[in-house]
């Protein structure tokens, strides 16, 4: 039978270890897995490589993760996000790596990952500084650059209802990075707010289809960052 | 440029939303930065029917969400509390960049630190080196959004040109941009450079150009 719950957070980070590459879904607050990531800072793995699109607001969630020490590296599009001072103190100290991508080349970067393509030519960022000494091409009269994909050992994503194989589907604008991330992880961990049977999702709309997902926990009622970091929280 | 003179002569920031929303025809699919450009949606007229993508996957985004009708998971790129219209549709950010890259999006307006006159864009670096740089969807969205509109001040803070002949700030993109609306003007990036398409009230020639870091063509007799 396959069922894929864990009892709980920490059982589901559990081997998550030092020097892991991790993508944690999420863009701000909308789709952060928080119990995830709270669960991975009492966990104690350090020397961590994060991919998300931000760093993190105030003293909870990814920022937490940042401040307890645990993050070698970002790779994000945007790490200056209203209330997020944790990444820029640490980065400013020479604390951490930044690998800063265009968001778009990050997604692709992600997708590929995840459907067995190594690399791709896009026209983002050439004539920039972003894309000095990477690799070029012109395909017609455009020039393009060479990218590289992205995977991981591990995903931690969020979602609204998810049943026992994994199926899983998203609530708005939180669904962002969670399709690709969870086909580019080796491990895809997921929180979902609510569990239901198999057969309860109309297959017409699951959004990622269960073989991308290994582990499930439910919370029902996550934690919400934008009210934690409003409140002055500190994780942990 | 003085205080005085900012606030005597020019079009305001509303103003200014509104010389770009009367430009975005009926059926136009658009995407706004962060910023000024997020005070367009608010000015399209009446009788035009335009939808909103916004990057983090909703096509269908609607105006800023009210107090009661705030949702967390309901967010714009400057993760700001919106809502969605009937008809629109979600999806994840894979998709929402193939919809940017693969030309599906007909116009984008951004903001902007510089400007020059081949259409070259710097929006997201200020070259400082010790701050952490973000760049965020502006390289994807001027690579492939074949229209682009800036929504700018026409001038720094400290009065320092924007347009320019070449930037000095890092790029965002090379020949990219379109159009720049600002607070003196609406100009075009032509073949031979800015092309004033339209100044604000109590704006003439000698003003504007002494405002701008590149040479200025008037197209039209009138001007």
């Amino acid at each position: 039978m396959i069922d894929k719950r864990c009892a709980s957070a920490a059982e589901a980070v559990a081997d998550i270890f030092a020097g892991a590459t991790v993508l944690i879904g999420g863009f701000g607050a909308a789709g952060s897995p928080i119990e995830l990531i709270h669960a991975l800072i009492d966990q104690g793995a350090k020397g961590l490589t994060i991919v998300n699109n931000n760093t993190g607001s105030g003293h909870v969630g990814l920022a937490a993760l940042i401040e307890q020490g645990r993050v070698a590296k970002m790779i994000c599009s945007y790490p200056r996000t209203a209330n997020s001072t944790v990444f820029q103190d640490r980065y400013g100290k020479g604390e951490l790596e930044l690998e800063l991508v265009p968001q778009g080349t990050l997604a692709e970067r992600i997708r590929a990952g995840g459907a067995g393509i190594p690399a791709f030519y896009t026209p983002t960022a050439v004539g920039t500084s972003l894309a000095r000494g990477k690799e070029s091409r012109r395909f017609g009269d455009r020039e393009y650059v060479l990218e590289h994909a992205l995977t991981a050992d591990f995903a931690l994503i969020k979602c609204l209802r998810s049943d026992r194989y994994g199926n899983l589907v998203y609530n708005k604008t939180a669904r962002n990075f969670a399709p690709i991330m969870a086909a580019a992880a080796k491990t895809t961990i997921v929180q979902t707010q609510s569990y239901v049977a198999t057969g309860d999702l109309d297959p017409e709309v699951i959004v990622t289809p269960g073989l991308f997902v290994n582990r499930i926990v439910t919370i029902a009622e996550p934690l919400q960052e934008s009210a934690l970091v409003a409140a002055g929280a500190v994780y942990p | 440029m003085t205080d005085v003179n900012r606030r005597t002569i020019g079009w305001s920031r509303e103003d200014i939303a509104r010389n770009i929303a009367n430009d975005i025809p009926d059926g136009a699919i658009v995407n706004l930065g962060i910023g000024l450009p997020e005070k367009v949606i608010d000015c399209i007229p009446q009788g035009r029917e335009v939808l909103f993508h916004t990057e983090n996957g909703l096509l269908g985004m609607g105006p800023s969400a009210s107090p009661t009708q705030v949702d967390l998971e309901l967010i714009n790129a400057g993760k700001k509390f919106v809502t969605a219209v009937p008809g629109a549709a979600y999806f994840h950010h894979a998709d929402s960049f193939m919809m940017i890259r693969g030309g599906h999006i007909d116009i984008c307006v951004l903001g902007a630190m510089q400007v020059a006159q081949n259409g070259d864009l710097a929006n997201w670096s200020m070259g400082e080196d010790d701050a952490a740089p973000a760049v965020g969807g502006a390289m994807d969205l001027v690579a492939g959004v074949r229209t682009i509109f800036v929504a700018t001040t026409h001038c720094t803070k400290d009065g320092e040109h924007k347009l320019l002949r070449a930037c000095t700030l890092p790029l965002t993109g090379r020949s990219v941009v379109t159009r720049v609306y600002t607070d003196l003007a609406t100009i075009a990036v032509g073949k031979h450079g800015f092309e004033v398409l339209q100044m604000a009230p109590g704006v003439d020639r000698t003003c504007l150009q002494q405002r701008s870091g590149a040479e200025l063509i008037f197209p039209r007799e009138s001007l």
